[in-house]
This record gives C-alpha cells, structure tokens and sequence, in this order.
C-alpha cells in the first residue's frame, strides 16, 4: 500500500503512476474476461492526477472523513479504471482486482458504495452523477465545518446525451452553486460508434457556458497541464461550478483500441493481452 | 379518538413537516415548483434556508437528494406521485434505492384524486414500482393522523421511504395518539364471515362498507394497512385462517399493487378465496373522483356488492 501523503509527488512520477494504472486495468479485465477496457484507459490520467493530487483531505486509511473532497465516477461502467486507481491510491490491495466482477466481489461491475472502501456514490445507470454531486456539494455548504469539501464528478461524452446532466447543468448555472466540478472525460466515442456519429455533443465549452459553468479546456492524457487544470477548477468552484472538458482517447495507451468502440466494452483476450502489454511496458 | 374537521393527507403533510422541522434540524425540503400543491410551500414559508427549490425537474431533485442524504441529511422530495415513481424511477432506483440512502419520497397526489387531472396524471402504477425495489419502505396513511405520525416515522426509519399521500379531504380514523409500526396492520373491525384488506384512503370506505354488510347479518372484519411494504404477514395469514374470504381494496391499479402484495402472501401460505379490487388495466379519465371511484366499483357500495359475490362464490 501507497502512504497516504501525495503532497510532493512530481509530474514525472504521476505519469508513471498512470501507466501502471493501464497495466492494472488490462490485467483486471484480462482475468475477469469482461470489463470497460477503452473508457476506463481514456479516464486513467484524470484519476491518478485526482486521487494523487488534487483531491483534498482524502485518506485511504480513513476512507468516510467527514471533510474529505468527494468523488463520483458517473460513467459507472468505467469501473477497472476507477478500482485500479483506488488500489493503487492504497483504499484496498491490488491483489482486490483479481475478484473484480465476480460472486460475492466488493468490487462489482458499477460502483457499490456500500461495498468498496473509498467510493462515495454508488453509480451505473448514466446522467444521474452530476446531479448527486450537487447535492454534496450543497450538503458542504451547508456543513461550513467540514472544511467546503469539494466534489468531483466525472463523465463520459457520450453521456452527456443524457437528459438529466442537463437538468443539473441548469440548475447549477442558475444557482452559481459552489464547490462542485465537473470533468469531462472527451473520448469522443460511445458504446456502438463515435459520439460524432450518434448524436454530437458538441461544442461543449459554449454549452456548459451558456449554461453558466466556467469551462477549462486540457489534454486529458498531458499530466501537468492535467494537475493544473484541475486544481484551478478545485479553486475556482469556490466561486460558482466549474467543468473541465478534458479531450482524451478512448483506449489511450494501447494502438489497437485507440479511437475504437468495439474496445468499449470488451476484456482482451490472451493474445491481445500480451500485445498490450507490450506497449506499456516502459 | 377521533378528531375534528376533514382534513386531507396532503395538508397534514404539509403541517406535519413544519412541526418536525426543530427537531430534525438534518430535514431539507427539494421542490420540483409542486409545492403550493403538495403543501410544502408551508415549509418554504416557515424554513426558507431549508427548502431548496429545483424547478421542474424529478430526476434532479432525486439525484440532489441522494447527494445530501449521502452527506449526513435527511432530505424530502415532495412531488405528484406519478411523475416522481414513472419519471424519477431510474433515479429513485439507482441514487436512492441500490445507494440505501435516506432520501424521503413523499408521493403526493397519490391513486385517482388529482384535481380532476386524468389519465396523465393519476398515480395508479406507483405502489407497484415503489414496492418492487428493494431497500424501499412503502407507506400508505388512511388518515390526516397518520400522514402526520407516518412523516416523523419516515424520519426515523434508516432507509429510503415512499410515502402516498392522497389529495382530498378525508374523514378522521385514528387520534393524535395513533403510532403506526412498519409492517403492522391495524384491524379496524373485528368479523370473522370475511376480511376486507385496506391501504390508504379505502379504509373509510370499506367501513362504511362493513357497516351495510352488518345490517345484512355479514360480520366483515377491515384490515388497513398503511405499511404496504413491509407488509404484515400475521395479518394477512390470520385474515385467511380466520375468515377464510379476503377483499383487497386499493386506490391503485389491480396489476402490482396492495392486492398482489396480499396475494403474495396468501398464495405462499394460506391459500383462500380471494379478490382484488382497484383500477382495471385501463387508463383512468377526467372526471370528477367519487364518479369514477363509483365507475370501477371503489365506493361503499362497490366494496360492498365485491363482498357479497365472494361470499356468494364461496357458497356455491
């Protein structure tokens, strides 16, 4: 297990952290021979900068802190991303994601709050996060003793076609509420094709503009300018909610499933295994 | 017992919220713009700073809630009962239910009695959803005394909770006393030729029913039960033991709803002559409530003319 303090982790070394990640998904996928293998990929960079370093107050030891910054993976298939990232953070042992998705597993195929240490919302059906999200992040304004946690929602692009994160993008825009921040992960493509091709999202930062969210635009997969951008967000929903469009790859790390929404869904077999692998070797 | 002017469960929810809001300082209000009709505007007006108003968005208000409860507060969301169980279900399922958290659900507007709405906005399908998710409490009061003790007993249940409360005005069955449990039913008439089984507003009705019966030589025993989910097994057993005739009545759908939980029951463990009786497999329509309660036989007379040709099956 990691020691609980990130503070003085470079750039270099989240960067190293994150491809391990990778390595920790193929494998869990791999073994379980199911899993979101091109969603959870595209989203690794953000958890590790968010779990590394961003994030405030969080104690792997002591998962339900009361002033810990909450976060909710809303794209909740994206789960051997997200349980990688938490074992790696240290929440439970990297051995834990041999049982992914298994009979009697804490670590099931969405997010269980009640079951796996260091996941603050139980998720999986897509468009409901944002809304939980704001109503944390009113809950922290309203408990001023807890510090104004912050609270982290993340999304996939094509979820965004639901109706409900429309309805909290609204709803947040009108209410300037704080101490929320929303996260984009931009892969650009969905279960069954591109986002392009089923129905357009874009142009997102004029969206959530219009909609009264301060919009920051990053390179997903660019660690530095990632960190950056989500501690500016951390300070900036201080004031009013604020959403990062992060523009990543769908599968990112591995060629053969970069861009490609057969990968959405799908565990790679042995060979496949091996080849990737392979890639993300340093 | 027994108590003053008619007073609907809506506005005894109302009140009832008002009263408990000292006590519970954990206890928000979320508002998808219902709340001069569910009541809640006496909230606003009382407790402003805890009274968050949405606008007209279910699946948001749900999903607020969820947020909050997950955060140590015990938040209402107050809304027509038909569009929070049909278009808040996936939220009320997945943030709410699956997550167990405290999120109180007040069903307002609940079965037949709109204000005249129709078939869009009659709540005759929301006992069946509630009722199927696990983790759920589902809480029918017959009474504006039980509306009110059933919102401080929502509060202090650990887990989600669906409450129906209905619009009209109804007659007062229970004191201030009155101290509903999960999971027991109240016999409200003792009789051994036959069980009426009650949830909700029906209760005055199936004893207005019982009180025609009785001057034909038929002793009905009235079971209500405002706690639909968990359900009173005891009850339900001792009714068919006992009477060995059972009618449910129910201000809901035929398919899914109180009816099929007692029959749940009695087909596991104590098989008798059963029926029934709620809204058939149709759309309801405009109109006025007491036309079309009469319409589908959910009146006293209904009940009672479904009582006697049960008896009836039985003899024959």
């Amino acid at each position: 297990m990691k020691a609980p303090s990130t503070k003085s982790i470079s750039i270099g070394e989240l960067e190293l952290e994150a491809k391990e990640l990778r390595r920790l998904i193929l494998r869990t996928t791999h073994r379980a021979g199911i899993g979101h293998t091109g969603g959870s990929l595209s989203e690794a960079d953000i958890l590790v900068a968010l779990y590394f370093r961003v994030m405030g107050g969080i104690d792997p030891s002591e998962p339900g802190k009361a002033t810990r910054d909450r976060f909710i993976l809303s794209k909740g298939h994206a789960t051997p991303g997200y349980y990688s990232a938490l074992a790696l953070r240290g929440y439970f042992p990297v051995e834990a994601l041999e049982t992914f998705d298994e009979l009697g597993t804490m670590l099931q195929a969405h997010p269980d709050m009640h079951k796996a240490p260091g996941v603050d919302m139980s998720t999986g059906s897509l468009g409901q996060g944002l809304s939980c999200g704001l109503g944390m992040a009113h809950a922290s304004r309203r408990s001023p003793e807890l510090g104004s946690f912050r609270t982290f929602v993340l999304m996939g692009d094509g979820e965004l076609q639901e109706g409900q994160v429309w309805e909290a993008a609204l709803y947040a825009g009108a209410k300037k509420t704080p101490l929320i921040v929303a996260i984009v992960d931009d892969n650009r493509v969905q279960l069954a094709s591109t986002t392009d091709e089923a129905v357009s999202v874009a142009p997102l930062a004029e969206k959530w503009r219009a909609f009264g969210w301060t919009a920051l635009e990053v390179d997903g997969h660019d660690m530095g300018a990632l960190v950056a951008a989500l501690k500016e967000a951390r300070e900036l929903a201080a004031y009013g909610p604020v959403v990062v469009l992060a523009r990543t790859v769908k599968g990112k790390g591995v060629s053969f499933m970069e861009g490609r929404y057969e990968w959405h869904g799908k565990a790679p077999d042995d060979g496949q295994f091996e080849a990737a692998m392979q890639e993300l070797q340093s | 017992m027994k108590a003053a002017a008619m007073i609907s469960p809506r506005s005894a929810f109302g009140m009832a919220l008002v009263e408990l809001a000292d006590a519970n300082p954990r206890m928000l209000v979320i508002d998808p713009d219902v709340c001069t009709s569910t009541q809640t505007a006496l909230f606003r007006s009382s407790h402003p700073s805890r009274f968050i108003e949405v606008g007209i968005a279910e699946a948001n208000a749900v999903g607020i809630a969820a947020g909050l409860a997950a955060c140590g507060f015990v938040p209402w969301v107050s809304a027509f009962a038909v569009f929070l169980a049909t278009r808040s279900c996936d939220q009320i399922r997945v943030s709410v239910a699956h997550a167990d958290l405290p999120v109180k659900l007040n069903g307002s507007y609940g079965g037949l009695p709109t204000g005249r709405g129709g078939a869009t906005h009659s709540a005759i399908e929301d006992i069946a959803i509630m009722r199927s998710m696990p983790n759920m409490t589902v809480l029918t009061p017959a009474d504006a005394s039980e509306t009110r003790a059933m919102t401080a007993l929502s509060l202090r249940l650990p887990g989600p909770v669906y409450l129906r409360t209905v619009r009209c005005e109804l007659p007062a069955l229970f004191g201030e006393s009155h101290r509903p449990v999960p999971g027991v039913a109240v016999c409200l008439r003792p009789g051994t030729d036959l069980a009426i089984l009650t949830e909700g507003m029906m209760a005055f009705k199936a004893l207005a029913a019982a009180e025609a019966l009785a001057e034909e030589g038929i002793r009905a025993r009235v079971i209500h039960f405002g706690s639909v989910k968990p359900i009173d097994r005891a009850a339900i057993l001792a009714a068919s033991r006992e009477c060995g005739v059972v009618l449910t009545v129910e201000n809901h759908s035929r398919i899914g709803g109180f009816g099929s939980a007692v029959c749940e029951v009695l087909a596991e463990e104590a098989p008798c002559r059963a029926s029934i009786l709620g809204f058939p497999d149709v759309f309801l329509e405009s109109g006025d409530d007491d036309a079309i309660f009469g319409k589908h036989g959910l009146d006293a007379a209904g009940i009672a003319a479904a009582c006697r040709e049960l008896l009836g099956a039985r003899t024959r």
